[in-house]
């Protein structure tokens, strides 16, 4: 239960964390440290380098400008779950983050973290995806945009080469107002969810779905947007029928198995949270209607 | 491999210093090195809660942070809650008086998850309190008293204050 040792390096610049990665063989970075440092204390990793972020300057920053919130990679869980800009603008995320880990591992836990480490029931990556985010990386041949759909490469592995580090990513944030819903299931507060799913829908003054996003979580080896229930969705009432057909497309997916659920469990759950998560987000797009009007 | 390093802190009000390895994690430096064993070390892999200490301010599990990256900050553990007197904290009469504890394994956790949670939220609901102490794992009490313990600290440090 204690760790191999490792060589660690606390750098400043992203400079030197690009030039550290592209030097040192069998580097790792270190980041909140929420999901690596059990990792090094149960063996499972064994670095020869470890390569700390925190005194980086700057990763931490989140910028909203216009509708793009740019989310540092070093920007903790818990300042974002507190943020005023993420609460007006991105409420799925406030919801989101209060289910990752604990209020102890969201002090250190961080967003970009989250999208790196890719544990496949994590939420963040999920409301990345969500937004149809940005990732912003560097690397010993400069920087690079990554679109959120080409980041996973597959289990728990982002699109990153060896001396490449995540910046930031952008969201494209929706316009208000609209309806938002995160929900998940686990067996306890604060456990790696069996499966969870986030919505966001836009209706017109008409009461038609305008506009809509399907994530679901804990399920696949990456997170899944549910396109095929998205296009059903856009230009549909927003009637209990409607929902049930959407939700039923996410049984079609490929689900993992462990021994917290099956593969058909997890497509049965995925199903049953979509029709839920759409149903809240129906519901509080009306009520945020209602209060703009 | 030069892991070997020196780190400055303040613990509980006093400056402190040590050489440290750069993979022995902040709880295993407060109890082996510092000879604070207040921290109690439970499962080492950011389940349990038992290691929960406050550093800057924020309640952080000290099995997931390495000693080296607490170098120049503020910790407090649970032998930093009482007066220099031996008077004890509110949270700590809270505890006393609901029976908040059995075997204490988990109780150094619990009061420093608490200790950083309640001061901004003294009017907790026993909901938040059941969700803010969900990462700390009690094998003996079931939680009961524990919520009880909390719900009177937020009250007893809201008088106080």
């Amino acid at each position: 239960m204690k760790s191999a040792p490792f060589a660690y390096y606390d750098p400043r610049t992203i400079g030197e964390v690009v030039g550290l990665l592209a030097s040192r063989e069998n580097a790792m970075i270190l980041a909140g440290g929420q999901s690596l440092v059990p990792m090094l204390n149960l063996r499972v990793v064994f670095p020869d380098h470890v390569i700390d972020l925190n005194r980086v300057a700057g990763l931490d920053r989140v910028e909203l400008t216009g509708d793009v919130l740019r989310v540092g990679a070093m920007a903790r869980q818990h300042v974002l779950e507190a943020h005023p800009d993420v609460k007006a603008r991105a409420p799925i995320l406030t919801d989101a983050l209060r289910q990752v880990g604990h209020f102890q591992t969201r002090s250190r836990g961080t967003f970009g973290g989250s999208l790196c480490h890719l544990d496949p029931a994590a939420e963040l990556p999920g409301i990345a995806a969500l937004y149809d985010a940005t990732l912003h990386v560097e690397g010993t041949n400069g920087r690079r945009d990554i679109p959120i759909a080409d980041w996973p490469q597959d289990l728990m592995t982002p699109n990153l080469t060896s001396d490449e580090v995540l910046l930031a990513a952008s969201l494209s944030l929706w316009p208000q107002p609209h309806g938002y819903a995160f929900i998940e299931f686990a067996r306890r507060q604060g456990d790696f969810a069996i499966a969870g799913v986030g919505a966001l829908l836009t209706l017109n003054a008409d009461d038609v779905i305008t506009r809509c996003a399907i994530i679901v979580v804990g399920m696949g080896a990456r997170p899944i947007r549910l396109a095929a229930a998205e296009r059903l969705l856009v230009g549909a009432a927003p009637t209990a029928d409607a929902f049930t057909a959407a939700a039923a497309t996410a049984r079609a997916y490929e689900a993992l198995s462990d021994l917290h659920a099956s593969t058909s469990y997890r497509q049965h759950l995925a199903s049953v949270l979509t029709r839920r998560a759409l149903e809240q987000a129906v519901f509080r797009c009306r009520e945020l209607r209602n209060v703009h009007a | 491999m030069s892991t070997l390093r020196r780190i400055a802190l303040t613990v509980n009000g006093t400056r402190r210093t040590c050489e440290v390895e750069a993979r022995e994690h902040l709880g295993d430096v407060l109890r082996e090195k510092l000879g604070l064993t207040g921290t109690h070390i439970g499962c080492e892999h950011g389940v349990c809660g038992a290691c929960t200490v406050v550093v800057d301010g924020l309640a952080v599990r000290s099995c997931l942070m390495l000693s080296v990256q607490a170098d120049g900050s503020t910790v407090t553990t649970v032998e930093g809650l009482a007066a220099a007197d031996g008077a004890l904290h509110p949270l700590q009469e809270a505890f006393w008086n609901c029976h908040g504890l059995q075997c204490g394994f988990c109780t150094p956790g619990m009061l420093m998850t608490l200790a950083a949670f309640l001061p901004a939220r003294p009017d907790a609901t026993e909901a938040d309190i059941r969700e803010v102490i969900s990462g700390n794992i009690c094998r003996c009490t079931g939680y009961e008293s524990i919520v009880d313990a909390a719900l009177e600290a937020g009250q007893r440090m809201k008088k106080g204050a």
